[in-house]
Order: C-alpha cells, then structure tokens, then sequence
C-alpha cells in the first residue's frame, strides 16, 4: 500500500560545507506515493543514495508537524514550495503530479550561511531574541494569573503573532533579506499584552539594532515576507514594530 | 523491599515541600558565580533550569541539538498543561490534582513527587503569564480552561493547539534573556555523547559539536539531563524525528539507574499510519475528545461511508463501556478500547486499523446554542451545522487543518479516522526526591526521568511537570548538593577521567564509519520499532517478550557487523548521528522488553495480557508490584534489577474505575 507511482527529477543544490562552492544535481526518483511528504520524499531518496554508497543530502527537520520551524527549503523557488501557509514537512506529494521536475535550494541570505547541502546558519534570529525579545522577569514570585485580566481580542492577537515559528522563510524570500516579520510578530505579540509594556521601547529599538548588526536588509514593503510566511504573519505586524520604533525617538530616557 | 533510597523529607504529606525548601541549605551568592552547572537540553524542562539557575546567579553551559534551543520536542505539544488553580470553581484543589495524577498513574508514581507537582503548578501559570505567554481568555479577560482525559474538572490551560509552542518560547526567551546578559553559554548543535565521572560523582560531559565533527570536554560542577523522552524507540511516533534517549543511555551505562522502561504511553487519537513510508506519526490533540464522539460501525467488516452508516448502527464503545467519563476515559483505557474493536474487525478504513472521531453531534448542539444567542429559534439543522462548525473551527482549527493537509480529506465533513500510537515515556532515569539520579552530581528533568507520572500519565500533565521541575523543583534540591561543593575548584578537562570517556566517545564514532556495512541506520530502526511494536506495544505477553528479546540481540550483532554509515565525523554527518542514537535504542529496547516480561501485572500503559479482568481491564498486583523497577547497567549488556517500594499513605490503592 505505501509506494505509489509517480516518477520525479529533482534538482537538488549540493553543498560539502561553507568553504566549498556548490552546484545542482540532478536525480530520478520513482515510485513517489501521493501521500508521503515532501520530505518522507527525500527520506526515499536518501536511502537511494546510501544504498549507493554516496552521501545522503542534509536538510533540517525534526518535528515533521509544521511547529518546530527546522525544515528549511525552496522548492520551485518559493519557500516551503508551492502550498500556502504550510511548511516543507506539511506539504505533501499530492500537491504534485508524476512526471514533474523539482527544484530545491537552501535558504538564501547573508545573514543565514549554507553550513551543508540545504541546512543553513539561522542562529542570528536567537541573537536577535537575546537582545531583547522577551520580558525581564525572574522566577518564583509572579502575581496570580487572573490578577491580569487581558481582553479576548488582545489575547487572541498576541497569540497569533506569537504563532511565529522562527522558519525564517520571511528572510528567504525577501529582495532585500529583511527579518522584519519575524521581528516584528514577537515585538508585536509583547507590545499586545500589559506585562510587555514597561520595556516596550527599550525592546524594540535593541531588537532592531541588533537585527541591523546581524547584516538582515532593510524592509521595502513588498509583502513577499507574509505571502509566504507559513503561519500567517502579517505585515500589520511590522507597521505596529515602525509606529514603536518611531515613538521611542521621542521619547526620553526616562519614559523609556 | 526496598535496597534504594528515595531520600523523601519526613512528616505530613502535604508539608514536606515546604519544610524541604524552608531547610535546605543555601549557596551564597558569591558562591554561585564560581559554581558551573552542565544542563543538557532545552526543552521546557531544561531551558526553565537553565534560565532559573542562570538567574540565581550560577554559571550555566546549556546544550541542544538542534540549531536553536526552540526548536526542542516541547514545542510539538498541543493540548494544554493542568493547574490546580480552581479558577472555574468545579471544585479543583491541589488534593484533586494529586489524586487524579496517582490514580491515573495506576498507583505506580511516588506520592511525595506527585503532591510536590501539584502544588506548584499553580506558580507555572503565574509565571507564564507574567512572561507574556499568550493563554487562552475568555471575554472577559480572566484565563480560559478545558478538561483533559481521565479528570472530571476544568483545569487544563491552554493557547489554542500549540500550547508547548508557547510555553517552550516563554522558557527560551527568559532563557535567551541570560544568554544575552552572559549569564549562560548556549551550545547548539550539539551532542552530548558521554558523561565524566570523578570519584564518583559527575563532572562533566562529552559533548560533539555537530557541525565540525569535533569531540568537546566540558565541566560542571554538577549536570543536568532534560533530554527528553525516548518514543522513537518504536520507530513510528509522535515524537520529533531527534528525538532520542542517548544521553540518558550513556548515563545509564555510567551507573545511573534506568526505571520502568517498560512504561510506554500510547495515545488514543493520531493521524493512522498510510504506508510504510512513514517517517513519523501525527498527534490529533486529546482535547478533542472533549466534542468528539468515538465510534465503530456495529456491524463487522462495514465498508459503508460514514455518513451512509445511521446512528442506530453506531457503536459509541467508551461510552458504552465508561458511562462516568465516556470519551474522556484516560489514554491507556481508551487506546486499548480501540485496539480491542479493531482486532475483532470492526476498525474502519482501508487499513481497518482506525475508528472514527466523529464532531456532527456537538457542532450541532453548537449551532443551536449560537442560534439561540443570536435570538433564532428553531434553527434548521442546516443553519445549525453552519454556526456550529464556526465554533469548532475556533476551537481546533489548526488541528481540523493539519488533519486536513496529512490525509487529504476534510474533517468538518466526515469523522476523523484515528488510531492509537506511541506518544511518551512514562519510564527514564530513576532518581530520588531531589530529582538526582543514583549517579552522585547527575540530575535528571522533565520526560527524561521517571518520577511523576507512574504506569500512565494523564493529558497536559508532562508540559506541568517539565516546567515545574525546570523552574520551581530543581533550582532548590540543586542547591542542597551545590553547597557541599562550593570548595570544589573547575577541574581542568585534561584531568584523566575527561581523556578516557573523549576516547570512549571516539570510539564508538570511529567504529561506526568504519563498519562500512551494507544496510541504512534506518533499515535497522525500522525493524526494531517493528519487534517493539509487535511484541512490547500495547499489549505484550511472555511469549512474544520472551522472542523479542532474542530478536533485539540479532539485531544487535546485526547492526554492528553491517551498518552503513557514509561520509567522515569530522564534518555534519546526519546518518552517524543517526547511527549512534540507534545504537543505543537497540539496547534500550532489550531493556524495556525484560522490564516487561519482569512486571507480572497489568498496570497503565503496560498491559499484560495475562493478567487482565473477565472485562479485559487491566489487573494489577500491588501485593507483589507496587515497586519501581531501577535497572543498573552491567558489563555486556547486562541489567540487574533493584526494587524502590512504593508506599500510599494518603490515598486508598484501589482498582481503577472510570465506568
Ligand atoms: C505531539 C505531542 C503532543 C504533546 N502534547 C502534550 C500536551 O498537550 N500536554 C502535555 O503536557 N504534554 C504533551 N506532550 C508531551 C510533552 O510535549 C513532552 O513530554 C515534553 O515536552 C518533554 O519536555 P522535555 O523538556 O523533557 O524534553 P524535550 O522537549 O524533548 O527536550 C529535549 C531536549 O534535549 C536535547 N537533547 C536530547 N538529547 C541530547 C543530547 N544527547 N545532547 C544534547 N542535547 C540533547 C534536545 O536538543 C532538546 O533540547 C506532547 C508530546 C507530543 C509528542
Ligand atoms: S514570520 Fe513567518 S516566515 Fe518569518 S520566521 Fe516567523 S513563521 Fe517563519
Ligand atoms: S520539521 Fe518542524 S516545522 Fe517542519
């Protein structure tokens, strides 16, 4: 019951390391049930290319669930291929037809080098995190929940910036390599809530210097970012992370 | 019985915490920044230890093996996480919680720790929130609530589907906080595949740095295993696909005792299995058991369409045989209940191994309380199905979607097919009450060890544990050991005892590559989770323990004789990393089979079918079982077992009963 029958060539990039240069290359697939994923797909053809004693082809992946954000790939030059709002171990063969050719290309972007085949460097966006994308609080002596009433509609909102899962596809995407989107939903998803208020200013402008510092481009409005961001990023994000930004100008040291 | 010591404060239940915290010795802060501390693991259990401890002031060096700390298995959960905060006044209470725990357990966990759980969980609430965690609200601003399997109160909090998406970035955001402020180095990519022990106690780690290939020596005054759970044993599961149980293995092989390993949870509610190239198994949240409704058609082989199949013949099975908690029974009752359709033919789908989680009763019931709200009486079932599926598209829109995107049919439309699958461990490093392994020095959180959950462990209940070990447990009995070790000077990692494990690392490595064999690491894991699945799955028997065994050893000579592994290790080398943890499952698995066969009785998610009731429940001995099993390694693979007896003082043992 598990293999199907559509034949595929793929054209996969190739890369030893960050040293060397790399190439596509290409390979026949056949058998490709409908209803394996893109990458259970690639677990096929791994396993071809070891039972050739050649050196399977590296991709990111863990949680296969569309969660974790590991898996990373353009596929026919979009970022998590040709379905909206899933990521590369949702999409499935289905989405396909036999005979196809498939193109598959790492992420690109300065600020993400290629460390093998398709895996590469994302670790600027926990930088980016460390420099302020959070609330400054210790553990152990936290008021109860409910003493922080948070209407539904703003909870719900900062909940779907949050839903951000750091795939950096918005980066990949993007003509000028801007991390805008990513940061802007976590500056949004705190900006939302009342606990994210007393460094509100002060996150975001260490936010987007330290993004500027990782080499991320400048945003240009071109939406790519949330046409292909897997979880529904929106760009109302980034208008509320530039109304921020623009206000802790004014603002003094103190109100800061 | 007991030739273990579990180190439980004295006195009354319900003050032992207390008293433990208020009497614990303290490091002084000057201390603490010359005490290093090793935490292997970023999941929610190992990033809240290492932003807490990093935040009361030790050095921490924190490892993962993925490229970020979030990307950690926790972020995959999605149900919820229980609290007993009593908020919706159905009568919860910090007794209820521990109640619930211990007997959803099957009377196979520790009193002190479960009690110890429940009362802190209602801090982890506190302290998400005040993290910016996004939970739940309803209108009126205050935290929403939902039930989980096997309790009869709300106390499940919950962000949407993807609540350990939230909780784990809450964790690692205050765990970047501190690495951001220096206070903790984070190493990514990285592997720990040894742990050093001076005189004795643990001192350090091996740890392989993915990316260039190369082995490195760390110390720590103590270390920290939050490594997580070790599901992939059986190949298919719900587990992410690194998911992985060597650190606690190689622990295991350095003197730490390995407990209940034959405590596999089975969940009742995945994606089935479509072929077999599957990677991996879906999970489909038990929170929608809450407005599912389980059934199999009552006549055999039925090969109808669901909907050409009318109510009256509809078996509703739990609802039949558990009228108290009816969908809600807990997981191992309700994964058996399948099992047990389907084995006597009534499963549906292709593969007859599925039955159907059907929400045409409550959208409905849905829709006419919207109807209502909006001042329609009488609505028609039509305008019914309409506001009621709204609802449930609130509710579980994301699951109805990724259900959607893996089968290719649509749930709002027919019922879900589903089927059991291996989702958690139950069983893991054994260790005392202040969460140490029998490995002085070697502490062990969250999935990875034993200790709360007993034969079974209850929905939302492992997000709860993770964190309250990670924020609220170990940063105090860490303590208690630290203070003896505050003259301790870093022992520097050309000491003898760092050379000889790098070289047993080394070893291992070397020997892989060079095997050169003809069949993939993945032709091996697959037929071991096939020997597991068959013989040590949901229902297992000597017999079939008994084969597996001798299976296991095969596969094991097997694998090391013909195992290919391409590529070198001294660049990234996915198939060795593969290969290594691998290697160590298969030995585990010998271990959970002779567990198996060890434990005469039925209890959780271990089900003899030996020992089983004239209803085919599951029987327990507690005169002869109501202990841990602590396993220690022996030369050659080899286990000797050591026995922790398990007492209740304040709770009543008695048969678990959920009609
Ligand atoms: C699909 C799914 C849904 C779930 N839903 C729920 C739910 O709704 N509610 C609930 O309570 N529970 C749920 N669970 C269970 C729960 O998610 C896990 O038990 C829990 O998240 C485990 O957390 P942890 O911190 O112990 O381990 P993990 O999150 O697995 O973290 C393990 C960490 O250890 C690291 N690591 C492992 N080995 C090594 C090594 N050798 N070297 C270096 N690093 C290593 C990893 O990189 C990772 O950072 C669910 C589980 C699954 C699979
Ligand atoms: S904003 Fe969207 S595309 Fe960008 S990292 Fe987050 S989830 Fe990925
Ligand atoms: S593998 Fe986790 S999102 Fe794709």
């Amino acid at each position: 019951m598990s293999t199907g029958n559509m034949n595929l060539t793929l054209k996969v990039w190739r890369q030893k390391n960050n040293k060397t240069k790399g190439a596509l290359v290409d390979y026949k697939l056949a058998e490709i049930s409908p209803d394996m994923s893109f990458l259970e797909m690639f677990d096929v053809l791994n396993e071809q290319l070891i039972n050739k004693n050649e050196e399977p082809v590296v991709f990111d992946h863990d949680c296969r669930e569309g969660i974790c954000g590991s898996c990373s790939m353009f596929i026919n030059g979009r970022p998590h291929g040709p379905k909206d709002l899933v990521t590369t171990c949702q999409l499935h063969m289905r989405s396909f037809k036999d005979g196809d050719t498939i193109v598959v290309e790492p992420w690109r972007a300065a600020a993400f080098p290629v460390v093998k085949d398709l895996t590469v460097d994302r670790s600027a966006f926990d930088r980016v995190i460390a420099s302020g994308g959070f609330i400054s609080v210790n553990t152990g002596n936290a008021q109860d929940a409910n003493s922080l009433p948070i209407p539904k509609m703003q909870a719900d909102a900062a909940f779907e910036a949050a839903a951000c899962i750091g795939c950096g596809a918005c980066v990949a995407t993007c003509k000028n390599a801007s991390a805008m989107l990513f940061v802007s939903a976590k500056i949004s998803q705190l900006a939302l809530l009342p606990q994210g208020q007393p460094e509100r200013y002060r996150r975001v402008q260490s936010m987007v210097a330290q993004m500027d510092a990782e080499g991320f481009g400048n945003c240009t409005n071109t939406g790519a970012c949330e046409a292909e961001c897997p979880k529904g990023i929106t760009l109302e994000n980034i208008a509320r992370m530039n109304r921020d930004f623009a206000s802790a100008k004014f603002l003094s040291e103190e109100s800061i | 019985m007991s030739d273990i010591n579990s180190n439980i404060p004295e006195g009354e239940l319900t003050n032992k915490w207390t008293k433990f915290k208020s009497s614990v010795a303290l490091v002084n802060p000057s201390n603490k920044r010359t005490i290093e501390v090793i935490i292997v693991g970023s999941g929610l259990a190992g990033a809240s230890a290492a932003a807490t401890l990093a935040e009361m002031g030790y050095k921490v060096k924190c490892f993962c093996f993925q490229d970020s700390p979030r990307r950690a298995h926790s972020i995959a959960a999605q149900g919820g996480i229980n609290a007993a905060k009593n908020y919706q006044n159905d009568g919860d209470s910090v007794y209820r919680l521990f109640y619930d725990t211990i007997k959803g357990g099957d009377y196979r966990a520790r009193e002190a720790n479960v009690h110890r759980l429940a009362e802190v969980s209602a801090n982890i609430i506190d302290q998400c929130v005040a993290q910016g965690v996004p939970l739940a609200r309803e209108y009126g601003g205050l935290l929403d609530n939902r039930s989980f399997g096997g309790t009869q109160v709300q106390r499940t909090f919950y962000a949407a589907g993807q609540t350990g998406q939230q909780l784990l970035l809450g964790a690692y955001s205050a765990l970047e906080r501190q690495i951001g402020m220096g206070k903790v180095e984070m190493y990514t990519r990285h592997e720990m595949l040894e742990v050093v022990k001076i005189d004795g106690k643990a001192r350090g780690i091996i740890a392989r740095n993915l990316i260039t290939g190369e082995l490195e020596r760390h110390f720590g005054h103590a270390v920290v295993l939050g490594t997580g759970g070790y599901g992939n044993v059986f190949y298919l599961s719900t587990n992410a696909m690194g998911s992985n149980v060597t650190a606690a293995w190689k622990a295991h092989k350095q003197g730490a005792y390995f407990a209940n390993p034959c405590y596999t949870q089975i969940h009742p509610t995945c994606i089935p299995v479509s072929g077999d190239h599957q990677s991996k198994l879906t999970l489909m949240s038990e929170s929608l058991r809450n407005d599912g409704r389980i059934w199999v058609p009552l006549k055999k082989d039925d090969n109808r369409k669901a909907s050409e199949i009318p109510e009256d013949e509809r078996d509703y099975y739990l609802e039949r045989r558990y009228p108290a908690f009816g969908n809600l029974v807990p997981r191992d009752v309700a994964s058996r209940a399948a099992k047990e359709r389907c084995d006597a033919g009534y499963g549906v789908g292709s593969s007859k191994l599925a039955v159907y989680l059907d929400f045409k009763a409550n959208t409905e019931r849905y829709g006419k309380i919207e109807a209502l709200k909006s001042g329609i009486q009488n609505a028609d079932k039509e305008t019914c199905m309409r506001l009621g599926t709204a609802v449930i598209k609130e509710k579980y829109g994301n699951l109805f979607d990724m259900y959607a995107q893996i089968t290719g049919e649509n749930p709002y439309e027919t019922p879900m097919r589903i089927y059991p699958a291996v989702h958690y461990t139950m069983g893991g490093l054994w260790v005392d009450y202040n969460l140490m392994t029998s490995v002085p020095g070697l502490y062990c959180t969250g999935e990875a060890n034993f200790s709360d959950h007993g034969a079974n462990r209850l929905g939302a209940s492992a997000l709860m544990q993770g964190l309250a070990d990670g924020y609220f447990v170990l940063p105090y009995t860490i303590g208690a050991y630290l203070s003896k070790e505050i003259s301790v000077k870093a022992i520097p990692t050309d000491h003898p005892a760092f050379v000889e494990a790098e070289a047993k690392a080394k070893g291992v490595l070397d020997t892989l590559i060079n095997i050169k064999g003809s069949k993939s690491v993945d032709y091996f894991h697959k037929r071991l989770g096939h020997i597991m699945w068959e013989k040590c799955g949901m229902a297992r028997n000597a017999e079939g323990l008994n084969e597996a065994i001798t299976d296991i050893r095969a596969l094991r000579a097997e694998f090391w004789k013909d195992v290919r592994v391409p590529g070198t290790s001294d660049e990234l080398n996915t198939e060795l990393e593969k290969a290594g943890r691998v290697a160590d499952f298969i030995e585990l698995g010998e271990l959970m089979c002779i567990d198996a066969l060890n434990r005469n009785e039925s209890c959780g998610g271990h089900f003899r079918e030996e020992y089983q009731t004239e209803e085919g429940e599951a029987l327990r001995d507690d005169v002869d079982f109501a202990y841990v099993a602590a396993w220690e390694f022996k030369e050659g693979v080899n286990f000797e077992l050591h026995k922790e007896e398990l007492k209740f003082e304040n709770i009543k043992v008695a048969q678990r009963s959920y009609k």
